[in-house]
């Protein structure tokens, strides 16, 4: 359950666009289903009345759709941004991605976000509503009575791992200031490293060998905001081409993760929009989690202007030879 | 039946200045080094973006070493220390998902090592045909 309601969220964008301090309003709207909350933009109170949604499943990440959505726009755009937003947000400010002055951000609390996977896992398949209130009751079309779960027991992956409840960057926040938490979010990564390579291997192949190649990772990551996407080469080679072995799509997966290596902040929004359910945040963890023990701790998008990691250098660093004997003595 | 030696595919990416030129010492030394290895010459080690190396290994090498001159001495002042990093944080990625860590490597060879070049090339070629042919990392899509 959210600590801010709807309606505190919907005065506040209401009033600033009748005041005319913005002139649209970024928030979130039903999709086609219940649990799957799509962004959108407002431009009227009525709109907004009618369509802004605010429940456990706004987990999307809106400081990349400032990227393309201020970029020709009139006025100022007001938009809501949870903590972890916040970071995304400094990290593309950094980049110069888009233009601060065009952008009015309310910064929100937020109690952390459901995970539709894990309600699917109790409730079974064949959702007809859900309602999100103190807990989230879902109705099923197989079942007489709706299920009531705690929202705190289907939390996202990345909520329960919750880095930070600090708005790095806001105009106004709606709520007390949080801190960053010390979660155990590297603890899956290092058991992952405690592994002989070939455990690593078989278990990587059977995560990503379920992915699709949707690019759904890709398209929601607020990192990758590259107008033209390698990925999008028709002359690679494997353009309309089936996989051979189906675990072919591993090269893509660590490309990806390599792209946005020293920018990520850690949003976790690449776990969340997989359909497959693989856990694609390892990766990038597994990079921010070398960077921090390679050239010391660094939190992507904390400050703006801060240089990443892997646009700097010191005169001692790690060898890369040496990267694999650190510690633990895993190798096989 | 005779079976077919393994001969593993190695693509070295050479720097321009140092490990190029240490190349061709070895080759004016008479030095051996098997021609197993695919020497790709780049103006600085900075130049090989870690798409290189991933695409090598789609397109089915078996190894691939990156060459640079030593830290403190590359051409462009700080090229391959930004080399140094990016191999870094790559190799351990690589190794995080299971690909054998002895297929990659990175040494600093300069101009004046031939025979450093040529033990390098020689010691890399047998690490990779120990492990034989790269089978996690390929793509059947890219192969020619």
């Amino acid at each position: 359950m959210q600590t801010i309601t709807r309606q505190t969220l919907l005065d506040k964008a209401v009033s600033l666009l009748n005041s005319g301090a913005v002139t649209c309003v970024l928030g979130w709207k039903k999709g086609e289903f219940d649990y799957d909350i799509t962004p959108a933009i407002f431009r009227s109170a009525e709109d907004l009345e009618a369509n802004f949604v605010w429940n456990d499943f706004c987990g999307a990440n809106f400081s990349k759709y400032l990227v393309a959505k201020t970029d020709r726009l009139d006025g100022k755009m007001l938009v809501f941004l949870k903590p972890c937003d916040t970071y995304s947000f400094n990290q593309l400010l950094t980049e110069h991605r888009f233009d601060r002055e065009k952008v009015y951000a309310v910064g929100i609390p937020c109690e952390g976000m459901a995970d539709i996977a894990k309600i699917k896992a109790i409730t079974g398949d064949g959702i007809s509503s859900i309602a999100c209130d103190e807990k989230i009751s879902v109705t099923t079309l197989y079942a007489d009575a709706p299920v009531v779960i705690d929202s705190k027991d289907v939390l996202l992956e990345r909520c329960e791992n919750c880095k930070s409840k600090k708005h790095v960057a806001y105009d106004e926040l709606l709520c007390e200031e949080g801190e960053t938490i010390d979660s155990n979010r590297f603890d899956e990564v290092a058991r992952l490293e405690a592994m002989t390579p070939d455990e690593r291997f078989a278990f990587w192949q059977n995560e990503l060998s379920r992915c699709i190649r949707c690019n759904a990772c890709r398209d929601a990551c607020p990192a990758c905001t590259c107008e033209k996407c390698v990925f999008d080469n028709p002359k690679s080679g494997v353009e309309n081409k089936a996989p051979a072995n189906s675990f072919e799509e591993k090269l893509f997966h660590i490309i990806r993760a390599y792209h946005v290596a020293g920018r990520c902040t850690d949003c976790g929004e690449c776990s969340r929009v997989c359909p497959q359910n693989i856990p694609l945040h390892l990766l990038n963890r597994k990079f921010i989690k070398d960077i921090n023990e390679f050239y010391g701790e660094y939190q992507a998008g904390e400050e703006v202007g801060s240089r990443a990691p892997l646009v700097n250098y010191t005169q001692d660093d790690i060898e890369p030879g040496d990267v694999f004997n650190r510690g633990g003595d895993n190798n096989a | 039946m005779q079976v077919k030696e393994f001969k593993p595919l190695i693509v070295a990416f050479c720097c321009n200045w140092c490990s190029y030129a240490g190349a061709d010492l070895a080759g004016n030394n008479r030095l051996n080094y098997p021609a197993d290895v695919k020497i790709i010459r780049v103006p600085c080690s900075c130049r090989v973006n870690p798409m290189f190396i991933l695409r090598a290994f789609q397109r089915g090498a078996d190894g691939v070493i990156i060459c640079g001159c030593h830290p403190g001495d590359c051409h462009y002042t700080s090229g391959n220390y930004y080399t140094r990093r990016r191999m870094a944080t790559l190799f351990s990625m690589l190794d995080f998902l299971g690909i054998e860590r002895e297929r990659t490597r990175l040494e600093w060879v300069s101009a004046a090592e031939g025979a450093k070049f040529a033990a390098t090339m020689n010691d890399f070629v047998e690490q990779v045909t120990a492990l034989g042919e790269n089978k996690r990392l390929e793509d059947l899509r890219c192969k020619r």
